[in-house]
């Protein structure tokens, strides 16, 4: 029953769309519509339609109704509870639904919250909305209907992957969902100040807050993507530049030119055209990222919703929104009027450096990631891999990132160099000596060197700023800056010393045995079998020390799971404020020994605390966009009531 | 700006062609062979020692004997290896000399699976590290190369053999003899 | 990796199977260090530049696959044996073709992939010419105000 309210709601949000979708481009135009008025209430409607349908979803999860087809495919009564729940997602199916709920969700809040925009560009931002939201309706209830039931129902159900079954992957997800999601707002907003050509400041504030929202969900999920990727696969490494890696980074670039651009139209008035190519772009580019993870037409000895089916009705969904779009663009651009201009060395020329570096990077990534597919339709098998990313992208990053430690600095419109000198020389001085001093004391490859030179001087760079601001009063967004460009610096720290100075070992070692790795001292006194609720391992014990320091225990086991079958490795970490030392257990030999692998990876955790920090900046940048956004209402409002009683008193 | 409406009609382009790919590549098979760069090339030189007590090794001179011989990658651990075994036998009574490298296996395991599935092989090297393997440009188990009477393979083929594989693999080990 | 995509897929590409596995111990080198730590870094670079055939999207220096491990094997015996990574790399792709190096050679089949940062660093530095070129012209509309 439960599930038929889900299909039921589902259907119902699908018929709403398409009133929003009429409602929402009939309103845009001169004239207006009489559907006008029902356009919010149905986009408001919607979300909760959605909230019903994916709440069923998840409660067919929580009770594993192995009736439903999805549940017993994707679950089994054995599995804990928050397994089950997160099941929900973790699916083609279920994913979808997710899809849509949050879209609907971010339609309802739009149509609830934003009245600063003109009726009529609201409507047409509402009936884009819907018109994205429509294909996606369709595509659940066509082909991915995730509450199909099973008949005959079976005794229990297949399960979850085992590397699924892990808290950071359960929430990974939907966090990138979300931002993913979010970016169709955005999307929406740009079609619909195209439609009613209205390409200004005010557009850009409205829009600023879902990019800058979407943008930290997206941040958050692939610090965690990463950090799920280094310790559940057992080798160490956190990035692979794998398609599906690629995937979420492209529309996280996208986002991030997007932000500062918008920044840009919101305080200036200039790059009108630009800002809305990148709204435009980085929703295509989250659409790509679906497209070419649920096709499997990159990964395909791997069948997860590899279905010749579904990935047709996303490449029609991806033709006609982002094709559909651009030509609109095309169509339109001559008609938006040339924004403000400014010099290069301005706050504005900056941030056009920014944008251009990020939208090279974007150019490379995609390229890189399509070409295998490209030559492929020619017969020849090519790849590409770390050894052509790393180093082409590092020549537009690398530049992009002494920008970003000076760029702050500007004043916008113009600006001369010599009233930036003083700490644009602190800043050069302190990388150069950076740069001597690792280059004297260690040998180390080009870009790790440059890497951690620049980190510090992006470090000290971020926080000037502030120089000459009262700390008190500067505003939220500022601060939101700093953090997020001190996050840059924090994890380019990461990456560079992790790559220069992790070492290695791998050894076949019996209990009793000593291993020596960089400053640890490991002693293994055993191995024994150890059970969990769905799997049992072998779990080694190993006392380790940092210099001879107190003991502690790792623990890395070898897990098998029996529901589906797999094998994990789950390794043990011990994080010091200077890196983590990464233990995993491997098979055992022929002589009785154990494979063990250690890594000490110096510093490695800023990779992901420098993430968490840029999203965090994010969210004190949307924190003060929103405390200002309520401020400047309530002012309104009180300035509106005032004249009111003006005009009454004179009316008297 | 009519440079602007000129450039985004390029982007355009770009997007549809972008899509025109996709659309090919959804509409085309997924196969994810590795095919062999060793096709045309001479064997590599190797020795290996007999899998089983009941067949000689293998080594590169054998297969310059002047006769034309299929190459059989297999494992006993592998499923479609055993799917193939009626083909393999079909070969040999059409009169194919069929060679054998196990890769990655134990003598028993061979024993045991050449006891339920048959043994087609004139002669089975042993190879624990995959090094023939890796040499010959092999990407997985089963595999059939076709080697001519000089040593050089001239055909390939990846997976397990199909009732219909066999005429033509027949044909190919055929033109290698000729 | 994402998965929502991310996460389920990189997990379906790297979980190992249980069935269909040999029960044979890996080679000498698949998991054991060379002595030299010079060679061994030679080793290590390389190999994480080489894909492993049986899995997704993996090189052989992150994989449990024993193909990996037999790969591993061989780089590691091939620098101990003196020769170059270029020319283990040559070696794998006199065997396997391009497919095995995540390092793109420049050659008739992937030029695109270097011609396309020139072209952007060409964009990229004539959009900011552009800005320079403009910039003249509103220092002098400042001087005349």
């Amino acid at each position: 029953m439960i599930a038929e309210i889900g299909l039921a709601a589902l259907w119902l949000g699908a018929a709403l769309a398409v009133l929003q979708l009429l409602g929402g481009f009939l309103g845009a135009r001169e004239q207006g519509s009489e559907l006008t008025p029902l356009v919010r209430p149905a986009a408001m409607l919607q979300a909760l339609l959605c909230a019903v349908s994916f709440g069923a979803l998840v409660y067919a999860f929580a009770v594993t109704d192995l009736s439903v087809e999805l549940v017993a495919t994707h679950s089994h009564s054995m599995k804990p509870l928050a397994f089950k729940l997160s099941g929900a997602w973790a699916n083609h199916e279920g994913s979808m639904l997710l899809w849509i709920t949050v879209m609907a969700l971010a339609g309802g809040l739009i149509a609830l919250i934003e009245h600063r925009l003109p009726s009529r560009m609201m409507m047409a931002t509402l009936g884009a909305q819907a018109f994205v939201a429509v294909g996606f309706y369709l595509f659940i209830l066509l082909s991915s209907n995730p509450f199909k039931r099973l008949s005959p129902v079976p005794a229990d159900g297949n399960g979850l992957n085992p590397l699924l079954q892990d808290m950071g992957v359960s929430f990974h997800p939907p966090t990138l969902y979300i931002g993913y999601v979010g970016l169709s707002v955005a999307f929406s907003f740009a079609v619909g100040a195209l439609l009613t050509r209205n390409v200004t400041p005010e557009f850009a504030r409205v829009m600023r807050p879902w990019v800058l929202g979407s943008w930290i969900f997206l941040t958050i999920g692939i610090a965690a993507g990463s950090y799920w990727a280094y310790y559940e696969l057992g080798w160490g490494g956190w990035w692979f530049w794998d398609p599906v890696e690629n995937a979420s980074l492209m529309p996280w670039l996208a986002a991030t030119a997007l932000l500062h651009s918008a920044s840009v139209l919101a305080a200036r008035d200039a790059l009108r055209t630009w800002t809305i190519m990148l709204g435009v772009i980085a929703f295509s580019m989250s659409m790509l990222g679906t497209f070419l993870v649920r096709s499997g037409i990159l990964t395909s000895v791997h069948a997860f919703a590899v279905d010749p089916e579904r990935g047709s009705f996303i490449l029609i969904l991806l033709a006609l929104y982002i094709g559909g779009a651009l030509v609109l663009f095309a169509l339109r651009a001559s008609t938006i009027a040339e924004g403000e201009r400014f010099a290069l060395f301005s706050r504005e020329g900056a941030l056009v450096v920014n944008n251009v570096a990020l939208s090279s990077i974007l150019g490379i990534v995609l390229l890189g990631t399509l070409y295998p597919l490209l030559t492929e339709a020619f017969d020849v098998r090519v790849s590409v891999g770390p050894p052509y990313f790393n180093p082409v992208s590092a020549i537009f990053f690398l530049p992009m990132l002494a920008i970003l430690a000076v760029g702050p600095l500007l004043r916008w419109r113009t600006d001369s160099f010599r009233r930036i000198r003083l700490p644009v020389i602190i800043i050069a001085v302190v990388t150069i000596a950076v740069l001597a001093l690792v280059l004297a004391l260690t040998e180390i490859g080009i870009l790790p060197l440059l890497g951690l030179a620049m980190s510090v001087g992006i470090a000290i760079a971020s926080f000037m700023p502030l120089r000459g601001r009262n700390i008190l009063r500067t505003p939220l967004p500022i601060w939101g800056m700093c953090v997020a460009h001190f996050g840059v610096a924090v994890a380019l720290f990461g990456v560079a010393a992790d790559t220069a100075f992790q070492q290695e070992r791998l050894v076949a070692a019996s209990p009793g045995d000593v291993i020596e790795i960089g400053p640890w001292e490991a002693r293994m006194t055993s191995v024994s079998p150890v059970a969990g609720p769905n799997w049992t391992a072998m779990q080694g014990d190993l006392l380790v020390s940092y210099e001879g320091g107190p003991v502690r225990d790792a623990h890395p086991q070898a897990r098998s799971f029996w529901a589906p079958q797999g094998e994990t490795s789950e390794v043990a970490l011990l994080t010091r404020w200077n890196g983590q030392l990464y233990v995993a257990l491997g098979n055992m030999a022929d002589d009785g020994r154990w494979q063990l692998r250690l890594w000490w990876k110096p510093f490695v955790t800023y990779i992901w605390y420098g993430g968490l920090l840029i999203a965090f900046g994010g969210m004190l940048a949307l924190l003060g966009r929103v405390i200002g956004d309520v401020r400047r209402r309530s002012a309104e409002l009180r300035e509106d009531r005032r004249r009111a009683d003006e005009a009454e008193l004179a009316a008297s | 700006m009519k440079r602007l409406r000129y450039t985004l009609w390029i982007v355009v382009g770009f997007a549809a062609a972008l899509f025109g790919l996709f659309a090919y590549q959804l509409s085309q098979p997924k196969d994810d062979f590795v095919e062999s760069a060793m096709v045309g090339q001479p064997m590599p030189a190797f020795d290996l020692p007999p899998a089983v007590e009941s067949r000689p090794g293998l080594s590169r001179a054998d297969l310059a004997d002047g006769e034309p011989k299929l190459l059989n990658v297999f494992a006993s651990w592998c499923i479609p290896c055993a799917a193939e075994a009626p083909q393999l036998d079909a070969l040999e009574r059409a009169g194919a000399n069929i060679v054998a490298v196990a890769i990655r296996d134990r003598t028993e395991d061979v024993d045991r699976f050449l006891a339920a599935y048959g043994n087609p092989f004139t002669r089975i090297g042993k190879d624990d590290i995959s090094e023939v393997q890796l040499a010959i440009g092999s990407s997985g188990v089963p595999e059939t190369f076709v080697i001519d009477g000089n040593g050089v393979i001239t055909y390939q083929h990846i997976g397990d053999i199909r009732a219909d594989d066999v005429p033509m693999l027949l044909e190919e080990l055929r033109k290698a003899g000729s | 990796m994402i998965r929502w995509l991310i996460p389920m897929l990189a997990a379906l590409a790297f979980i190992q199977p249980v069935s269909a596995q040999d029960r044979m111990p890996p080679a000498p080198y698949a998991y054991t260090q060379l002595d030299d730590p010079a060679l061994e870094e030679q080793a290590r670079e390389l190999m994480h530049t080489l894909r492993c055939l049986k899995c997704q999207s993996q090189s052989i220096a992150d994989s449990d696959a024993p193909m990996a491990g037999d790969m591993r094997h061989q780089v590691r015996t091939r620098i101990a044996a003196g020769e170059s990574p270029d020319q283990v790399r040559e070696w794998l792709i006199s065997r396997y073709g391009d497919y095995v190096s995540y390092e793109p050679q420049v050659s008739a089949t992937t030029w695109p992939l270097f011609v396309l940062p020139i072209v952007l660093l060409v964009l990229a530095g004539t959009v900011l010419m552009r800005r320079i070129g403009r910039r003249k012209g509103d220092d002098a509309v400042d001087d005349a105000a």
